[in-house]
């Protein structure tokens, strides 16, 4: 009680959310690699992990033991920022958590730029591939850092550019606004281009297949993280999850309509089933995009965003913004 | 894109693709001279598995080389059989009983469907395309398990013999085979035509990519499906024919251009073509002995002889000189991947790395089948 008292209340809510948050970032991993795992089985007709608790649910806790007991090796010659690149990859995970309304009240802070905020702290995962990459004093990790740059840099524009279309309607860049912005109907109905570029530049973004060149693996070995192992490896792997998991996030809030849905008790705080439910079938839309598509190729990428998606996008935000405006 | 070259100081760089990688499959090496993502030279190595192939057939009896050749090329090892005692029975004048040349030619072709679905599976395995391998291996594993039962072994077979096959087939086997056919030939449209074939992001990755041209294939001895893409109809079973493949109605389909798409479309219809082949025999099967008796201890004639055959890759020709004796001379096999790796320094030439990788995956290279 005196521990309760002397200590400011702001500092007890920062602790518990971030060990909430954390423990959540965790959890998801957990459970995306398993659905990975699981689907991807599926897909190919095998039952996938069977071996570690029940149809195998185990599976990926007994691997994160294994990735954290093992050596993590540094290449020689690699730079000091060869350590810090894993934890670079891993800062925008916490930040982003910020601005995501989990539901009518369950949101950490409604900043009046929250997209804006979300999106600058998710690029930043550039930086810490292309750190990664430079600092392993590898060829192949070097191939992979700078597809993974050009890569970023072109598909931003075109998410932007589809994120502005739906920013110019809810006129409102406060993500708890946005979700409210779309009470007769989801933006994904209205904006459909808008929602498909989107998805397919955040497929790009997060590095995910068929866009998945800075890891390619038939061409790069595993691309930027050839040089990683242990925990410096598994940091970047929940950092490519969580990533997959926000730009699902950010798909939901900005076209599925966040947290709305039918409606359950305590619709402030319950309105997180709707929003997970919702995040969860994006992500597994992108797991399956993942195992039925070829790769592309990197000029065969580039070529698409700057040919057909920026083109696109731009006629769409141009169309929005003469509609908003009649 | 050009860059000038005195605005921005670039740099070349050379990198050591393979002996481990997962795309050169088996122990390559190529060095790749690299300007950004082009490639400006690549210079492939072999020899990492190197195993005195040749120099073992030279110290062994004439039937004692038998297994090694099945380790040639573990990929179509009967076929690799098929060239050896062919060269024998050719040299020996040995005849072959008819059902054991039906035998041979069966089992043979189910070699090359099992390792066109290899190909197949691990070409799309380089495209990023993760989940076809399954599909092919799933039905590759019927063909091991049909070869399993006769042969006793499911990769390095050694199955054939010297005036014949070493055990005839049951009914169970001619079941199992036809029950395959109609398996594969109801999963060509659906799962491998609807998911790869028709695939926008596969075809944008393998049409006109990486051409190979008649006049560079022949320069080199470029043989196989490599070749056939470039719309030469040359297959040994056709152009020199051995076996029974005379008697036996089938076409040989080739292509046009010679790219990756092509290539993938020779071998797939392939696939068909030798079911096709497999329907015919097993109708014509003969009753009757599947071996000749030959002398325990061969002695060959002076003189040389050759003998090809068409594996899933290529014209394979098994080359021997005999003094007589019951060891070879010399033997000098041939193998259809080394001339068909050869073509890829003139072939790969300021392109990118990712369309190396397709022209490594089309040419569909065994290596252990290079280095001997």
């Amino acid at each position: 009680m005196h521990l309760n008292q002397s200590l400011p209340p702001e500092l007890i809510r920062i602790v518990i959310s971030v060990v909430v948050l954390i423990g959540f970032t965790f959890l998801n991993v957990l459970l995306l690699g398993y659905a990975e795992r699981k689907i991807s089985g599926r897909i190919m007709r095998r039952p996938g992990p069977m071996e570690v608790g029940p149809q195998g649910i185990f599976q990926l806790l007994v691997d994160g033991v294994k990735l954290v007991a093992k050596q993590f090796i540094v290449p020689s010659e690699a730079g000091t920022l060869f350590r810090i690149a894993p934890l670079l990859a891993f800062m925008p995970v916490g930040l982003s958590f910020i601005v995501i309304p989990f539901s009518n009240r369950l949101q950490v802070r409604d900043l009046d730029t929250g997209l804006v905020f979300m999106l600058a702290v998710m690029s930043l995962n550039t930086f810490a591939i292309l750190v990664a990459g430079w600092t392993s004093n590898s060829k192949y990790s070097l191939f992979g850092a700078i597809r993974s740059v050009a890569q970023s840099v072109s598909y931003e524009i075109p998410m932007l550019l589809s994120l502005l279309s739906v920013v110019l309607m809810a006129n409102t860049l406060s993500m708890r606004g946005i979700v409210l912005a779309q009470s007769p109907v989801w933006y994904v109905v209205v904006q459909p281009v808008a929602f498909l570029i989107y998805f397919v530049a955040g497929l790009a973004e997060t590095n995910r297949a068929p866009f998945d060149l800075p890891e390619a693996e038939s061409e790069l070995t595993a691309g930027f993280h050839t040089e990683y192992s242990g925990m410096g490896f598994s940091m970047f792997f929940l950092a490519e999850y969580t990533n997959m998991f926000f730009v699902c996030s950010l798909g939901v809030v900005l076209f599925f309509g966040g947290w709305s849905g039918p409606k359950l008790p305590y619709m402030d705080y319950t309105g997180i089933i709707w929003f997970f439910l919702k995040v969860y079938i994006l992500l597994f839309v992108m797991i399956w995009i993942r195992w039925t598509f070829p790769r592309v190729r990197f000029d065969q990428l580039l070529n698409f965003c700057w040919m057909y998606l920026i083109p696109f996008s731009l006629v769409n935000l141009l169309l929005t913004a003469v509609v908003v405006k009649l | 894109m050009t860059i000038r070259a005195d605005a921005l100081p670039t740099q070349e760089m050379t990198i050591n693709m393979g002996p481990q990688h997962p795309s050169t499959h088996g122990v390559l090496r190529v060095v790749l001279e690299m300007d950004g993502e082009h490639i400006l030279e690549p210079e492939p190595v072999i020899g990492y598995a190197h195993r005195i192939q040749e120099k073992m057939g030279e110290s062994r009896s004439w039937p004692g080389f038998l297994p090694n050749t099945g380790r040639l090329d573990y990929l179509s090892a009967l076929i690799y059989n098929h060239g050896y005692v062919g060269l024998i029975e050719r040299m020996t004048g040995t005849e072959v009983p008819l059902r054991a040349e039906y035998i041979r030619v069966i089992t043979s072709e189910l070699n090359r469907v099992s390792s066109h679905l290899l190909w197949l599976g691990a070409f799309l395995l380089d495209l990023g395309a993760f989940t076809p391998i399954m599909y092919a291996f799933d039905d590759r594993e019927q063909i091991l398990d049909i070869l399993e039962d006769i042969t006793g072994a499911r990769l390095t077979y050694c199955y054939f013999r010297v005036g014949g096959v070493y055990r005839d087939v049951d009914d169970k086997f001619v079941e199992n085979t036809r029950a395959f056919i109609k398996r594969l030939r109801g999963r060509f449209k659906p799962i491998y035509a609807d998911l790869v074939t028709d695939n926008i992001i596969f075809i944008k990755r393998v049409k006109d990519i990486v051409n190979i041209t008649p006049e560079l294939a022949m320069r080199y001895g470029v043989t196989g499906p490599p070749l056939r893409s470039t719309g030469i109809r040359y297959d040994i079973r056709r152009n020199e024919p051995y076996s029974v493949y005379s008697e036996l109605d089938f076409e040989i389909p080739v292509g046009s251009s010679g790219d990756c798409l092509e290539t993938y479309l020779v071998r797939v219809n392939e696939m068909e073509q030798s079911l096709r082949i497999i329907e015919q025999a097993l109708d014509r099967l003969p009753s009757g002995p599947v071996r000749t008796k030959v002398p325990r201890k061969l002695k060959l004639p002076q003189g040389d002889a050759s003998f090809s055959v068409e594996t899933a890759r290529g014209e394979l020709t098994y080359y021997l000189v005999s003094d007589g004796s019951d060891v070879p001379y010399r033997l000098k096999v041939r193998v259809p991947s080394f001339s068909n790796l050869s073509i890829l320094k003139e072939l790969c030439r300021n392109m990118l790395l990712s369309d190396l990788i397709m022209a490594l995956g089309t040419l569909d290279l065994v290596i252990p089948e290079i280095d001997r």
